[in-house]
């Protein structure tokens, strides 16, 4: 087993400088993953022929993949870099060059760092909250089926990493659209009985340019998920609410 | 003061947005400022649940009983009035984030579920699954997104503070913060800020806390004159993956839903876990403390596995590790674990449900922070502290589930007390101290950056947390916590010959990382020195040359204050006003 990890890191210094590749030899050790891989980097920032360079830009923070904020292509797949391991992408001979790239859907920081605001903003058009009336004491919530939490909890689970919207081949710029992530969001917060009052907002949010007719059902969002949420069933139960209260609208608007 | 006053909230986790949420309402405007966006903040690493005595179970539990377990499990070093207050509230906390559309686990009912957790015998714990941090802080984010689309709340995600603008007086103005892309350094005016900046893992290299986990705010706050109170106070977690980048967290709940940890009774025994019979196996939990078994507060767990470990030599296959076993646990209580059990599956590699996990304990909290009074406010009139950056709470050791509550009660308290505050602030003199700090700043900066050394940020780290690790977690002994500050003296030393590999000033994660580290060297000091003075054993603070707890020499709040240079330290009788202290001891069997 060869005793360094052959890594190629895509980096670009700022959004508008070209891109380049740097090539880096790592000291192997057990266990390690990309995160721990570019802190290596970081404690010797050398290239493969030792010419100094810097250390690697990049997001990260809990290293546990709850956070979402590790996404980048290794070996050009979009993945959480904190749950990938080295052994996993070196190849059977462990000795396999990794590519690491920042995801390409989105504007780049700064070597592996983008930026994905863009989701966020989603999330306000759609109204992604329960409009409580206020944090004082007003005695205990509705109560609820465990079936309902069942549902509830998975699309709970987003961790708005952004790897559904990388991998859509309809998330562009052309379509607008504003991908599965935001989608499954509207379904969490219109199944939740106090949430449900927005739920037609909601709704008129996800029609019309970018909204859910935008899904061509390639599916990539589903197997790329790495929290796996239902992302098709929620976009396929949304596509029939929006398209219900669309002709709802047409006859009473 | 103006109509409108301008409060400052640093750090977006559970803490910050309840502090933001609570302004907000109440007609204030904030400007939230965070270094990751705030929905990435480490409250979302906290899997097992939150305390509150709503006794949904029959068992008669409590609110008085919750702020007993809470004390007695802190070793009656917290003061006792905040904590009152805290657990008297837990309730009402749980049913607002029900109402936020948290998806608590439920009872056929359609009720809350509560489960088990360390340091009680009631089933207290509300939860959602096993990433219960995750789900709330979801919640108060969403709510937070809802009020900033209204106009109420102004985001500065992917900034970082860098210290507190204070006027001629003494008064907070605003703070300096740096924008993490550009790189520019800036002020902020506002009338109070509160500072929810979490703990401070990274002074021990690898824990189980997020990389931002650093305590740089709160370490830049007590080098500009606040109180920096129990810091030798660190929970070190009974169960954690020990990792190659950081220490995952396995949590309490594994055990609340009858976790059993054991080792091998031959330390030869070569057997795979699951082919040794149960008569080969030692539960020392459960042998040692027999009421509690597996769930004694973490400080008494994992002192326990530390000793099976290294006292008896009992590690498997002579390795620091023991067995966290859930592969005899009906597949209801598995599929509440499905959080926790998918990382370890994903970063070990073993399927938990089938084989037994291998844990060890890591560095998980920080019971000490910034001095706060019972109004949340620091010794700096205008900043405000809350969640694990304050200190109050949690006393010595802090009982599972009790830091997400304690997260939401301080910014609950926080929010309004700073928004009275400011609202009877008088007008600043003069530009309240800004362009001086800024200046300040700057210069900070410019050495970094103008500095020609030879020393590597991320190696002087490692040394920092090496040292820390080794000397200042479950077992202190004197001559080691004064090695431990003659290595940081020493790295503080090499600090001024840094070397940054990169002095680009577009997101130069480094140059930041750098400034931090400055931060965690001196809290560091604080840490080890701290407990170099508390020559008794209480909670975590474990001292084998003294190890009976002192309650007529060090029943007392450790104030550390930045004097020359150096920590100076001073001792504050603690709030006994309420449960008389009495030895703690969880080895009773009924």
């Amino acid at each position: 087993m060869p005793s360094t990890i052959k890594v190629e890191i895509k980096r670009q210094s700022t959004p508008d400088a070209p891109a380049t590749t740097e090539k880096f030899e790592i000291p192997y050790r057990p266990g390690m993953n990309i995160t721990s891989l570019l802190g290596e980097i970081a404690l010797n920032p050398v290239d493969v022929t030792g010419k100094p360079t810097t250390p690697v830009t990049y997001d990260s923070n809990c290293l546990e993949e709850i956070c979402g904020s590790c996404a980048m292509l290794i070996n050009g797949k979009a993945t959480m870099a904190c749950s990938a391991l080295v052994d996993k992408l070196t190849g059977p001979n462990k000795d396999q060059t990794i590519t690491l790239a920042p995801l390409s859907k989105f504007p780049v920081v700064r070597d592996l760092a983008v930026d994905r605001s863009v989701l966020f903003e989603n999330l306000k058009k759609v109204k992604a909250w329960v409009p409580i009336d206020g944090s004082y004491d007003l005695g205990a919530g509705p109560r609820q089926h465990p079936q309902i939490q069942e549902q509830r909890y998975p699309l709970s689970n987003c961790i708005s990493c952004t790897i559904c919207m990388e991998v859509c081949p309809q998330f562009n710029d052309a379509t607008g659209f504003v991908g599965a992530a935001t989608i499954a969001q509207t379904k969490l917060f219109n199944m939740d009985p106090s949430g449900s009052v927005l739920k037609e907002e909601r709704l008129r949010a996800l029609a019309g340019d970018g909204g859910i007719q935008e899904c061509g059902f390639a599916q990539n969002c589903v197997q790329a998920c790495p929290k796996q949420l239902p992302l098709t069933e929620a976009i396929s139960d949304m596509g029939r609410d929006v398209f219900i209260q669309q002709v709802k609208d047409f006859f009473t608007r | 003061m103006a109509a409108s006053p301008r409060i400052i909230v640093v750090g977006g986790g559970l803490a910050g947005l309840s502090a933001v949420i609570k302004i907000a309402e109440a007609g204030g405007t904030v400007d939230l400022f965070s270094i990751v966006p705030v929905k990435r903040s480490h409250s979302v690493c906290a899997q097992g649940g939150i305390n509150a005595a709503k006794d949904l179970k029959g068992e008669g539990d409590s609110v008085l009983k919750h702020f007993d377990d809470t004390i007695y499990g802190g070793d009656f070093l917290a003061n006792q009035t905040p904590v009152k207050a805290m657990t008297a509230q837990g309730p009402a906390i749980i049913d607002l984030l029900d109402r936020m559309g948290v998806p608590f686990n439920r009872t056929p009912e359609g009720l809350l579920d509560f489960r088990r957790f360390g340091g009680t015998l009631y089933q207290r714990t509300a939860f959602a699954g096993a990433t219960t941090g995750q789900q709330l802080l979801y919640a108060l984010d969403e709510q937070v997104r809802r009020h900033e689309s209204e106009g109420k709340v102004t985001k500065y995600e992917g900034w970082e503070f860098l210290s507190a603008v204070l006027d001629s007086k003494g008064a907070c103005r605003g703070i300096v913060a740096m924008d993490l892309r550009t790189m520019e350094t800036r002020t902020f005016p506002a009338d109070a800020i509160i500072v929810c900046t979490g703990g401070n893992g990274a002074i021990f290299g690898k824990s189980t806390n997020s990389v931002v986990c650093t305590g740089s705010a709160q370490s830049a706050l007590y080098q500009q004159g606040a109180f920096y109170a129990n810091g030798e106070f660190i929970q070190v977690h009974p169960t954690a993956i020990p990792g190659e980048d950081k220490l995952r967290l396995m949590s309490e709940s594994a055990r609340g839903e009858g976790g059993r940890v054991w080792v091998p009774r031959d330390k030869n025994d070569k057997r795979v876990a699951n082919s040794i019979p149960e008569s080969d196996r030692w539960y020392f939990l459960e042998e040692w403390y027999p009421k509690y078994g597996n769930l004694v507060p973490r400080d008494v767990a994992t002192r326990a596995i530390f000793k099976v470990v290294y006292e008896h030599g009992m590690g498997i296959d002579g390795q620091p590790m023991v067995y966290l076993d859930l592969t005899h646990l009906p597949p209801e209580r598995i599929h509440k674990l499905e959080g926790i059990l998918e990382i370890y599956e994903k970063f070990v590699g073993d399927d938990p449900r089938k084989v037994p996990m291998k844990i060890f304990p890591g560095m998980h909290y920080t019971m000490g922070g910034l001095w706060v009074d019972f109004n949340q406010q620091t010794n700096i009139p205008g900043v405000y502290a809350a969640g694990e950056a304050d200190y109050s709470i949690h006393g010595a050791n802090r009982l599972g589930a009790n830091s997400l509550l304690s997260c939401i009660y301080g910014g609950f308290v926080a929010g309004p007390q700073a928004l009275a505050y400011a609202k009877a602030l008088p007008a600043q003199q003069g530009d309240g101290g800004h362009a001086a700090e800024l200046q300040r700043q700057k210069e900070l900066n410019n050495q970094l950056l103008s500095s020609t050394g030879t020393e590597n940020p991320f190696k002087i780290w490692r040394e920092l947390g090496d040292t820390m690790t080794k000397h200042a977690t479950i077992i202190r002994y004197n001559a080691g916590l004064d090695e431990a500050d003659a290595k940081i003296v020493e790295l503080l030393d090499r600090y001024k010959n840094i070397n940054l590999s990169d002095k680009s000033q577009w997101a130069n994660t480094s140059f930041a990382f750098t400034r931090q580290l400055k931060n965690m060297l001196e809290l560091g000091r604080v840490i080890v020195q701290g407990a170099r003075l508390r020559d008794e054993s209480r909670g975590a603070h474990y001292k084998p040359d003294f190890p009976e707890r002192n309650d007529e020499k060090f029943l007392k709040t450790t104030k550390a204050s930045f004097k020359d240079n150096a920590p100076a330290f001073e001792f504050e009788e603690v709030d006994i006003s309420h449960i008389k202290p009495r030895p703690r001891s969880y080895t009773a069997t009924a």
